[in-house]
């Protein structure tokens, strides 16, 4: 068990450690300090706004990782969620802003309807493996194309232009979601935080401890055996797909609903792709995830202070650090799998022989 | 490369005929908390077949490994032809003249005899594949040591057993004058059997040294001029097949008196609880059905055996009962429910119990806990589901039992499944489907790659469970087991049923006629 946990730990530290290696080289050839540059960056996550901006920025990637670790939790690699939130989004805050509702069922109405709108859009590239074998791949990058032409589309038809951009009608103030805390202008915390507090404890307990989460499991893990255990494998790439498309929808809510109010045509893009390496970097579990999240939004937050410094290193730095750190992260994860396998099997053959050197 | 010697048709003679072929002396080779082999002993004359039994996790593997040189020892001698060798590679072995032929081929179907033999030691004349003399080499070769084979042929296209002489003919050509054959009989059937056995006489006749790594036992006093036991990493002793029955051998093998598959007396009822009616799939359009009208009945009580060499439709058969794949036609009934609109969950529910061929494939969760493990094909129904939630603690207790009754070698339940040797995993896979009381269990290969004592345990819960009224649909490659637990033969080729025997009356031979269709039976 103790030995369980160090490997657990060792392996995130061990990508940590390569990441800031590489990202200490890229700064060397930018002829840049990487002590000067990691001080800052540093220094930087601790000051005035920092702790609420990460938070913030926190979610959605939270919420994206969650998307993502569902699907490939049973290897089923939805890409798609980039397009299932932005489709969302837009449909949500459209419709959002056309009805009028006392404020909690507001905001709740708004998530439901972007919840429905991701799950709907995910199940397309479902329904398409299951019955056409379209690759789920495949199929859900594809579909990503395809919501960027739809965007297009709906800004020109159900959005106006108000200043020089296109954009939905701004929501009512009963759809607005309330702040957590506030520390003076510009520095509050989402009360979506709540929120998605609440989403990772459903999504973990769902894996863990339901017949469902055994089914999702047991199909990612060995899919032959989970068939012949009675799982229905096309109804269980359906459901992961609404579940995950679902998850997707979510996304987009908080900047939606607690920051702009309204989709324009600069909603943020992005985070579905971020959420993969998220995932990934937390293992598919709810803590990892979550970890992983508020690393990479600190990560991004620091990097903002480096164009400031003497020698003014761009903050894409904080890009490739977030990349290496996924790159490493699998090659970590890999190693400690198959140290912890390679112990696993020393200690059953040793039970098995019952000769003890 | 520069191997130009293939073959060494007429290389006998450089042997010195006194001293033998190989021998180890007080091998020792230690894993981490394990010993594999603990003082073995072993003396192979040259230009004989020397037999290694012993039963599985009894260090026949590490002392194959060692002697053509994929592991080193810590302690002993390894002396060839006389001289100490030190192995640092399988290389170095095959220098020495010893190759390796494993149980499982490593041929490429999409190339020829011949391309398959040379394969990574092509002669080269300059940098161009001399294929005119590879071509005749190896037919020399073949003719040499008796072997009828085509090198023109393309290797998909042969048999298990023709296979099987292309391994062969592989180490021949690198030089090998001494073979270790890695159960070679556990793919054939019998008649493929004995032809291999005539290329081996043919073999040790031109000189080569045989090294027979089996626990068959019976085929071992037919072959072998010397037998060697290996018990726990020890040798026990070495003997000729004149001397021993095999019921000596078995003895030798476990240290203490065995088993035998035999059922006691008929427990079969007339009430009928799988029903299987002219079962058809058809595959491919223009290749012939996988099945064609396959029907029987499994009574409660029943064992009803299937034989068959693989892959004449059996693994299709289980998996439509299991439902896991449709039929084109026909229908199967499971106590007195027609299936046909029925998923698998519904059929598991039912109290259908599987066996898997492919216990890794279709069987197991190999990264998730034993106790996971335990669960799986049950985890919708009590006691592991309450509710939408799985029940840990009932999951776990299970777990426990299964691997206290069924003798599953492990640190806890908690350990990883792939961490088991296959003869656990499976004796897991067994318990967890008899623990969870099922009436009908389709099982294949229900005791493959475990060991003696663990065999005895699986056949006395078969036999429990079928005096309780189990009924068994029972797929093998274990002939004496088909023969010894079932009420009733069936024999499968190319999808169809081909006799329905009385085991009372069969033998091992004749059901090997049954199965290769040299013997048809009369009145179907």
């Amino acid at each position: 068990m103790n030995r369980k946990t160090l490997y657990s730990l060792a392996a995130p530290a061990a990508a940590l450690a390569l990441a800031l290696i590489v990202t200490s080289l890229a700064l060397l050839a930018g002829g840049h300090s990487p002590l000067l540059a990691f001080s800052k960056m540093l220094k930087y996550c601790f000051s005035k706004d920092s702790g609420a901006v990460i938070t913030n920025k926190s979610l959605p990637l939270f919420i994206s990782g969650l998307a993502v670790a569902i699907g490939f939790k049973m290897n089923v690699f939805n890409i798609g969620v980039e397009g299932q939130y932005r489709l969302a989004a837009i449909l949500a805050a459209a419709a959002g802003a056309q009805v009028h509702l006392p404020g909690p069922l507001h905001v709740l109405l708004v998530m439901i309807i972007a919840m429905a709108v991701g799950a709907a859009w995910a199940a397309v590239a479902g329904i398409l493996n299951v019955t056409r074998n379209v690759n789920i791949v495949v199929g859900t990058i594809m579909l990503n194309g395809v919501v960027a032409s739809l965007l297009g589309y709906l800004l020109k038809h159900i959005a106006s232009v108000k200043g020089g951009m296109r954009s939905t009608t701004t929501l009512p103030k009963s759809a607005w979601f309330p702040d957590l805390v506030q520390f003076g202008k510009g520095s509050r915390v989402y009360a979506f935080v709540l929120v998605a507090a609440l989403v990772g404890v459903i999504f973990s307990i769902v894996i863990n401890r339901t017949r469902f989460g055994f089914d999702l499991r047991a199909s990612g893990v060995n899919p032959g055996a989970a068939s012949a255990s009675g799982v229905n494998p096309k109804s269980m790439i359906i459901k992961t797909m609404l579940i995950s498309g679902a998850l997707a929808g979510l996304i987009g809510m908080p900047l939606l609903l607690s920051d702009a109010h309204k989709y324009t045509q600069e909603f943020p893009t992005g985070f579905g792709f971020a959420g993969i390496a998220v995932a990934i970097v937390g293992r598919y579990r709810a803590g990892g995830v979550a970890l992983a999240a508020l690393l990479f939004a600190t990560i991004e937050r620091a990097a903002q202070i480096l164009p400031q410094l003497p020698t003014a290193p761009p903050k894409e730095i904080g890009t490739i650090m977030q990349g290496t750190m996924m790159l490493s992260a699998v090659v970590a994860y890999e190693v400690v799998r198959r140290f912890g396998e390679a112990a696993a099997i020393k200690d059953a053959a040793a039970k098995a022989e019952g000769v003890t050197a | 490369m520069t191997n130009d010697r293939p073959g060494g048709v007429g290389s006998t003679a450089d042997a010195p005929s006194v001293s033998p072929a190989i021998q180890l002396v007080d091998i020792v080779k230690r894993f981490p908390g394990v010993v594999a082999n603990d003082g073995v002993n072993i003396t192979v004359r040259p230009g004989t077949i020397h037999a290694l039994v012993g039963e599985n996790g009894a260090g026949k593997s590490t002392v194959m490994k060692i002697l053509y040189g994929a592991q080193k020892p810590d302690e002993g001698h390894i002396i060839v032809n006389g001289a100490e060798v030190h192995f640092k590679s399988p290389k170095d072995a095959i220098n020495h003249g010893i190759g390796m032929v494993f149980q499982h081929f490593m041929l490429a179907d999409n190339l020829t005899v011949w391309e398959n033999v040379i394969l990574g030691s092509e002669p080269m004349s300059g940098v161009q594949l001399n294929d005119r003399k590879a071509k005749s080499d190896i037919a020399a070769l073949a003719k040499a040591n008796g072997m009828n084979i085509d090198p023109e042929e393309y290797v998909g296209d042969l048999g298990v057993g023709e296979r099987q002489r292309v391994e062969v003919l592989k180490v021949l050509y690198r030089g090998a004058r001494i073979i270790i054959l890695d159960e070679p009989t556990a793919v054939l059937v019998p008649q493929e059997v004995d032809e291999l056995f005539d290329s081996l006489r043919e073999l040790t006749a031109q000189g080569v040294t045989i090294v027979f790594i089996s626990h068959k036992l019976d085929e071992v006093l037919s072959i072998a001029d010397e037998i060697t036991v290996i018990r726990r990493g020890k040798t026990v002793g070495t003997t000729k097949p004149a001397d021993v029955t095999a019921r000596d051998l078995a003895e030798m093998m476990v240290g203490s008196e065995l088993p035998s598959p035999e059922t006691r007396t008929s427990t079969v009822t007339t009430e009928v609880a799988l029903d299987v009616v002219d079962l058809t799939m058809v595959g491919a359009a223009g290749s012939r059905p996988t099945l064609s009208n396959i029907s029987f009945t499994v009574h409660k009580g029943e064992i009803v055996g299937i034989a068959g060499v693989e892959g004449n439709g059996q693994t299709e058969l289980l998996d439509l009962i299991l439902g896991t794949h449709r039929p084109t036609s026909g229908s199967i009934m499971m106590s007195g429910s027609d299936l046909a609109r029925i998923e698998t969950r519904e059929r598991r529910d039912m109290g259908l119990g599987f066996i898997p061929e492919d216990r890794q494939r279709d069987g197991l969760l190999l990264s998730q806990p034993l106790w996971e493990n335990v669960m799986l094909g049950y985890q919708h129904a009590p006691p592991f589901a309450k509710g939408p939630w799985i029940d840990k603690g009932a999951a776990r207790e299970r777990a426990e039992h299964v691997v206290k009754n069924y003798d599953v070698r492990t640190p806890g339940v908690d350990t990883m499944a792939l961490a088991l040797s296959g003869g656990n995993q499976q004796k897991l896979i067994v318990g967890r489907e008899m623990e969870s009381k099922p009436r009908v269990l389709v099982a294949a290969h229900p005791t493959r790659g475990i060991d003696v004592g663990a065999q005895a345990a699986v056949w006395d819960a078969f036999r429990d469970a079928r005096e309780a009224g189990l009924a068994v649909l029972l797929v093998s490659a274990d002939l004496e087991e088909l023969i010894g637990l079932s009420d009733t033969l069936l024999v499968m080729l190319r999808g169809r049923i081909v006799a329905r025997l009385n085991p009372a009356n069969v033998t091992k031979s004749i059901l090997g006629e049954y199965m290769t269709g040299a013997r048809v039976e009369e009145a179907a």
